[in-house]
């Protein structure tokens, strides 16, 4: 029984490495500086870097970060502190049911209600986009982390004379804190390396470009592209490109990681 | 002054019901418990001597379904009427759990804290004080005074508890609730907090629960026995366990039951 139990880990494990291995391995030589500071050649030249996919991804990602947190936190103390209620079972619900929805149908409808009527792609709604698929995981996994906080806790602070406003923002919410941002980085890896809802709402762009309201390129759009496309120096370019975001994604998971630890830590 | 003031104090319970949905958990129980005195309440476990407790300042409502009838009346004022605020009564009334529950995320001093921020006081002078004269009512003083900004959890049990104590006199409440408060601890932390309570009530008039009957016997002046939700006999602490008026008080002091 161990024996089997030990063999299938071994499996899931092996997935990741063979993904990991193989990136590193066609993607690691085309990895330079150029790559990282410059934007796109025309296609067939040689050269040019994927600074406008880098940059785009942060900017895209980071906006979604900036839309999906405060409404997926809240909407998660909501329902841990306040959600016992017909409404609270409804938003848990409509929450599940958004959770298993399709991340392209989510790109679906932020084309229908962002890039419809403004007639133009942007980055703006990509970013809506990602925001709506993190808020639901979001307010999941934070009313998870808030109902671990022991009731106790909540007593006294009452018992103390704190409303109920202030009991759950002052003791519930900082004692929950450290498992709330684990959830809220770990959504954020999860969103980074989305392609389907970003292909009509951020569309991508084969130009360096700050501004929200124009298309812009990922990372994940960036191999999309460059994947399917032709040329060989595509290929190459889009095998590095997969390993940046691979990267990234890692980097965001082992700061969640460290964020717990350090709760963890500071317990003992 | 506040002695002056302490003295003066009532608390009393008036034919006060405590329900749970349809459960009548405390059966109109009419107990007066004077100031600057400890008064025990004790029981068998489901008694309703916790619940009693938690309607002195109304944290019995907290839990849903549940609900009161009667009156508790805090210097003649019935403390569940229109015009009394439970935020304001409980920065009244402090409380300490069968459990130590320090906030973990804040550090020693800003536990002790707590309480007067949430009363508006903000002067860090005045704050230092009155953090320092509550770690020092708690009897805690001396072992935190070098590190009052590490973790509360850093503190052993009993310290955290008598942290609670320190937590919950800091905004200077005219009573104190204790709930089994040494339910979890060693005998060296039970024997600290039951000298704390010596000591705390010239300033505080302190309820205690129990079911520990030594314990009720050392540190109270009045003793209340109740079972299965009603108050069975009140009286003098040393009345009561060397000559109860009731049998079934007799039975459980004697170990007959319970």
């Amino acid at each position: 029984m161990t024996g089997l139990v030990v063999a299938l880990s071994f499996i899931a494990v092996l997935a990741l490495v063979l993904i990991l291995g193989d990136l590193v391995l066609k993607g690691a030589s085309s990895i330079d500086w150029a790559f990282f500071t410059r934007s796109p050649v025309p296609a067939g030249q040689t050269g040019g870097g994927v600074a406008n996919a880098i940059v785009g991804t942060g900017i895209v990602v980071g906006l979604a970060a900036l839309i999906g947190v405060p409404i997926g936190v809240g909407a998660g103390m909501y329902l841990a502190e306040y959600g016992s209620g017909k409404l609270g079972f409804i938003v848990r619900f409509i929450a599940d049911v958004l959770n298993g929805t399709p991340s392209i149908v989510i790109g679906i409808v932020a084309w229908t209600f962002i890039v419809r009527p403004t007639h133009r792609f942007s980055a703006l709604a990509g970013s809506v986009a990602l925001a709506i698929l993190m808020i639901p995981m979001l307010a999941r996994t934070t009313e998870e982390m808030v109902r671990l906080v022991p009731h106790s806790l909540r007593e006294a602070a009452l018992a103390l004379g704190y409303p109920r406003w202030r009991t759950s923002l002052k003791v519930v919410a900082r004692t929950a804190l450290t498992g709330i941002v684990t959830g809220c980085l770990v959504g954020i890896a999860r969103v980074a390396g989305e392609t389907a809802p970003l292909l009509f709402t951020a569309l991508g762009n084969l130009n360096f470009s700050l501004s929200v309201t124009q298309p812009m390129q990922t990372l994940s759009l960036q191999i999309y592209v460059y994947a399917t496309g032709p040329f060989e120096e595509w290929h190459r370019l889009a095998w590095a490109s997969a390993l940046v975001l691979m990267g990234l994604v890692l980097m965001i998971s082992l700061t969640a990681r460290w964020v717990t630890r350090q709760r963890y830590g500071s317990g003992s | 002054m506040v002695a002056a003031a302490n003295t003066r104090l009532r608390l009393e319970a008036s034919h006060l019901t405590a329900m749970f949905g349809q459960h009548r958990a405390v059966r109109d129980v009419s107990l007066l418990f004077p100031a600057n005195t400890v008064t025990a309440i004790i029981g068998p476990s489901g008694c309703g001597k916790s619940t009693l407790l938690r309607c002195l300042n109304r944290m019995h409502e907290l839990t849903p379904s549940a609900s009161v009838q009667g009156e508790v009346l805090l210097d003649d004022v019935n403390i569940y009427g229109d015009e009394v605020s439970p935020i304001e009564l409980r920065r009244r009334i402090g409380m300490v759990f069968q459990r130590p529950t320090p906030f973990p995320t804040m550090s020693i001093y800003d536990n002790v804290a707590a309480g007067l921020r949430v009363n508006g006081r903000r002067f860090r002078a005045e704050m230092d004080d009155a953090v320092a004269r509550a770690l020092q009512q708690a009897a805690l003083w001396d072992e935190v005074r070098d590190r009052l900004h590490a973790s509360a959890l850093a503190l052993s049990g009993g310290q955290q508890q008598r942290l609670c104590i320190a937590r919950a006199v800091a905004p200077q409440p005219e009573i104190l609730l204790l709930d089994e408060p040494t339910a979890s601890l060693d005998p060296a932390g039970t024997q600290r907090i039951e000298e704390l309570c010596h000591a705390l009530k010239r300033l505080y008039t302190i309820v205690i629960v129990t079911h520990n009957m030594q314990q009720a016997a050392r540190v109270s002046d009045y003793t209340a026995f109740m079972y299965l939700g009603s108050l069975i006999e009140v009286g003098r602490t040393d009345e009561i366990f060397t000559k109860p008026k009731v049998e079934q008080t007799e039975a459980y002091i004697t170990g007959r039951f319970g």
